[in-house]
């Protein structure tokens, strides 16, 4: 371990967490059939005879999901397994249309590896993976509020999922957040997930337990479930530490139990104690050959990788001018990241940092060329900076190139000597009262002068010469 | 006199129908007619979809009336195991669990046995999800022995085996596990092959154990068992397990002699429960494959005799997972009053949908694959089964065939058995070692108890070489005179 670790508020108490996330994978068609995965279809019309568990309907795996999966795993480093197995995991819930959920157990895919997180102003730290497997998810169930009903919608179930299982290697609600952050980025850099929280893309289940500070051993934990929003990642794991940490503090001990989160009410409540663990029965599933992996797979995996998010940061973080938000901002969308990459080594990269911030929206709409032209117009002097950012808004609604909206929008500066001379010459007359107290030492007046004639010049005067024209013309104590 | 139409082997039938000489609709009325005389009595059929039938055999008249091809089972009737899932027609395993159940789609099988042009009669009667040896643990009513109706038909096949041996299909369809396919055809006097696993498909087949079940034909001589193999054979991509090879041209293998052919007798075969008689008549058998210029010598499967073991964790391993799926929430029967919890509704209809066989063997897969059991148990009996198939390759390195008894006794009566389920699970000690090796078997009839019951030999051979067992069980047939039929008087009620 190496970095910073945040302090957090439990006191004597050092937090230790592991985070298992589900990410649903994009494909098309399901993990073992071809139905389609679509989020707000009608209940049930995402099915077929595998989905619905009918009896003789046998698995198919489709190696799509295996792609994706491998992505991730090569990105953050794990060590593949060659031959992996699907393992079933049983138990009964009518979301589970055949009473066990194909699952990997003890050869799962992915073994190893680490994220990258940091917190603002900390510098980043590794925190490392026990493994990824694939499994398929379950349908959905919802209860009729106050009716004896249920239904039950199997549109979800079969959809390809990985598993992604942290070590204890979590130490503030605020790294697991990062934690979060860091591996929804991933996921959607690498187009193998929309990591969507709300749509139940990106699944959290945190592990929390509490030890001296300095201790290295471990405490009891719990197992936190039903973290079904990105805003909960943390003030869910904030609770459980404090709950922990008042029981640790009053002499008492935690109970080993899976607790369930209440978003609404900001607690979580006791699901299951240790004693009322299931019992999954897990074995190998005898429909799923072992999953083989053909070493040339993984090379051309390996090879059509795109550079990294934290590569992508560390070399953000050399360029002058840009900010820690700037780099965060930059690096925070691979589209947006490829795009910056272009013009990064160039002098005009703060300017077009700058705006894309204030227009995200720019990075599809406008083609790099353009963002170059905009950055030596302005570099030129031809527009001010303040025409700049309306130039680069306006280029986010039409398809125009930066000059032609400087031309359509009258947005060019006035350099002319004689036109500002002239401008300036009529201010000062129209402003007596002013133009004395400057003289007479108020000297930040001079910004009111300059404000009135770029007034006057509908924000088109050059401001430095305006400056310069208006300081020499008011005389007396002037610079 | 020539044979009635119900006792036409399926390669005459169609023949006939392609050349026109009979009807596939004349063909199919036969068997309905004979299924309405016999069937009371002997309680092979769980459904007879006799309009389906005649529809589709109309349709196979017509085509042939219109100079297209209707396909190698051209108008051959044709009943499937009720274990084969039908679009359509109710599919129940032989349990109550799954009554009233229509599937929306066919097996694969089924639907190759469509496209070739069989017209298929209905599902016939099972052990429930194939749990069993005499097809008494159906939940609906037991099958008889057609050469004895107070005597089982074997099973779990036990409906594909006396529907075929009486003359109510020309062939059938059914499963095998650990010898429910051949040890019914042994105890009803018809032939039955259980291909190489992963030969045949298992899409659209009810699992009871996965890394076990295995699809085949029942029929009265070794040339149409040949041709129903060869329809329904051949690489499946909606069957994972499905093996990658197209289905032979098993006709092929029929005819000719058995020279140059060497068959091994385990010495760890001869068990002392095995019926003097049938040990007799599978010796003569044997003399008989040697006449047809075959050589017999010794060999050895050492690990074979835990078979029973290493198979009763396994299977009911895989069991109590496959039949996880039957919980009353999507299809099949719920329990009539669920009671007033999700636990309970579970509980009333499993309860109630599965009979006391089907119970048994969850209980012992669950307890199998418990957590801290699973290495002791399950992943033991893996590693035998690993040691009983390397014992089968090393000793087919030495002979093309083993050959056995298909079952230690002719058929046995009903309830003799039933409160004694180990004896019952001796019934397969034979078979059930080709299941846990993956192996192709045959049985093939080989003579007679001196109470008139049929006694089976049984051929194991290499993986995917179902031809060898082809070519010598139908020498071996050719040898043994014309096929017999049991009395007709057990199963009409008139004389002979």
């Amino acid at each position: 371990m190496s970095g910073s670790r945040a302090p957090g508020p439990a006191g004597r108490w050092e937090p230790v967490i592991g985070l298992e996330v589900h990410v649903q994978l994009a494909t098309a068609s399901k993990a073992f059939s071809g139905s389609a995965t679509e989020f707000g279809a009608p209940p049930n019309s995402l099915t077929d005879p595998t989905v619905l568990g009918l009896p003789g309907c046998l698995p198919v795996f489709n190696r799509r999901a295996l792609d994706m999966a491998l992505l991730l795993g090569m990105a953050v480093g794990a060590r593949v397994r060659l031959r992996s197995r699907f393992a079933r995991k049983h138990y009964f819930y009518p979301d589970l249309p055949k009473g066990y959920q194909i699952s990997q157990y003890d050869e799962p895919l992915c073994e190893g590896g680490s994220i990258e997180v940091a917190l603002p102003g900390g510098a980043p730290r590794a925190v490392r993976l026990m493994r990824i497997h694939l499994e398929e998810d379950a349908g959905k169930n919802t209860h009729v509020p106050g009716g004896a009903v249920s239904h039950v919608d199997l549109n979800r179930a079969g959809v390809p999922l990985i598993e992604v299982v942290s070590e204890p290697d979590i130490f503030s609600a605020a790294e697991a957040a990062a934690y979060m952050r860091e591996l929804r980025l991933l996921c959607r850099w690498l187009d193998i997930s929309g990591g969507d929280m709300e749509k139940g893309q990106l699944r959290c289940d945190a592990n929390v337990s509490l030890r001296p500070r300095g201790s290295s051993e471990l405490g009891t934990r719990t197992e936190l479930k039903n973290i079904n929003s990105f805003r909960f990642v943390e003030a869910a794991i904030e609770h459980e530490i404090a709950r922990q940490a008042a029981i640790l503090d009053g002499g008492g001990q935690v109970v080993q139990e899976t607790r369930l989160w209440d978003s609404d009410a900001g607690v979580s409540h006791s699901m299951r104690s240790k004693e009322e663990a299931m019992d999954y029965r897990y074995f190998p599933d005898p429909d799923l050959p072992p999953l083989e992996i053909d070493p040339a797979l993984l090379d051309s995996i390996q090879a059509s990788l795109p550079p990294l998010p934290a590569e992508v940061r560390a070399r953000l973080s050399a360029i002058a001018g840009l900010t820690e938000e700037d780099v965060q901002f930059l690096a925070g969308d691979r589209e947006r990241a490829v795009y910056f990459a272009q013009v990064a080594g160039t002098p005009h990269a703060k300017p077009i940092a700058n705006w894309l911030l204030a227009e995200p929206e720019l990075v599809a709409r406008a083609p790099v060329a353009r963002m170059i032209e905009l950055a030596e117009l302005a570099a030129g002097g031809t527009i001010s900076a303040t025409a700049a950012k309306k130039v680069a808004a306006e280029m986010v609604k039409s398809d125009e190139a930066p000059r032609a909206i400087v031309e359509r929008l009258g947005l060019a500066q006035v350099s002319d000597e004689g036109a500002i001379r002239a401008m300036a010459e009529e201010i000062v007359a129209a402003h007596p009262a002013q133009a004395e107290s400057y003289r007479a030492g108020k000297q930040t007046l001079i910004g009111f002068f300059v404000g009135q004639l770029m007034k006057r010049s509908g924000g088109k005067a050059n401001p430095q010469m305006a400056r310069s024209i208006l300081e020499a013309l008011l005389g007396g104590s002037g610079k | 006199m020539s044979a009635p139409l119900h006792y036409l082997p399926a390669v005459q039938i169609a023949r006939m129908v392609r050349e026109r000489t009979v009807s596939a609709r004349e063909v199919t009325q036969a068997h309905l007619d004979r299924i309405a005389a016999v069937d009371g009595r002997l309680g092979a059929f769980r459904h007879i979809d006799a309009e389906g039938a005649l529809r589709r055999a109309g349709e196979i008249d017509g085509a042939l009336a219109a100079g297209s091809s209707p396909g190698p089972l051209a108008g051959v009737p044709v009943a499937l195991k009720d274990i084969l899932v039908t679009r359509g027609m109710p599919t129940t395993a032989g349990s109550r669990i799954l009554e009233g159940w229509i599937p929306p789609y066919d097996a694969t099988v089924v639907e190759r046995l469509r496209g070739a042009g069989a017209v298929l009669l209905g599902k016939l009667n099972m052990d429930e999800f194939a749990m069993g040896s005499s097809n008494e643990s159906s939940a609906y009513h037991p099958c008889r022995n057609p050469w004895d109706l107070d005597r089982v038909p074997g099973g779990s096949s036990g409906g594909s085996a006396a529907a075929v041996a009486a003359g109510l299909c020309a062939g059938s369809l059914g499963t095998d596990t650990g010898g429910s396919i051949r040890q019914p055809a042994s105890l009803c006097g018809v032939v039955g092959l259980k291909p190489t696993y992963g030969r045949v498909s298992r899409y659209g087949v009810i699992a009871f154990a996965s890394s076990l079940d295995q699809v085949g034909p029942l029929a009265r001589t070794v040339a149409d068992a040949a041709l129903l193999l060869e329809v329904i054979a051949g690489f499946d991509p909606r069957d994972s397990t499905s093996i990658d090879e197209a289905s032979p041209r098993f006709a092929a293998a029929l005819g000719g002699d058995l020279r140059g052919l060497t068959i091994g007798r385990p010495r760890e075969l001869e068990l002392p429960g095995v019926d003097p008689e049938v040990a007799s008549e599978v010796d003569r058998a044997l003399a008989t494959l040697v006449d047809l210029g075959a050589s017999v010598r010794e060999v050895s499967l050492p690990h074979v005799q835990h078979s029973l073991a290493t198979y009763y964790l396994i299977a009911p391993a895989e069991a109590s997972s496959n039949l996880a799926r039957y919980d009353g929430v999507r299809y099949g029967a719920r329990a009539a009053a669920p009671g007033q919890s999700l636990l309970e509704m579970y509980c009333r209809t499993r309860g109630a949908g599965f009979g006391p066989e089907v119970k048994r063997r969850i209980m012992l897969g669950t307890f199998a694959l418990r957590s801290g059991y699973y290495d002791a148990y399950y992943l033991k009996a893996q590693k035998v089964r690993a040691l009983i198939a390397r014992d089968y390759q090393r000793a087919l390195a030495e002979v093309d065939l083993i050959a056995s008894p298909t079952s230690p006794t002719a058929a046995f009566r009903l309830g003799e058995r039933s409160s004694d389920p180990l004896a019952m699970y001796l019934a397969d000690v034979f078979t059930l070692s080709c299941n846990l090796a993956g192996l192709p078997g045959i049985s093939v009839p080989c003579g007679q108890t001196g109470a008139g019951l049929p006694v089976g030999l049984q051929l194991c051979g290499r993986p995917l070489d179902e031809a060898t067992l082809i070519r010598a069980a139908s020498a071996f047939e050719a040898a043994s005179g014309p096929v017999r039929h049991p009395p007709e008087a057990n199963l009409t009620g008139g004389a002979a």
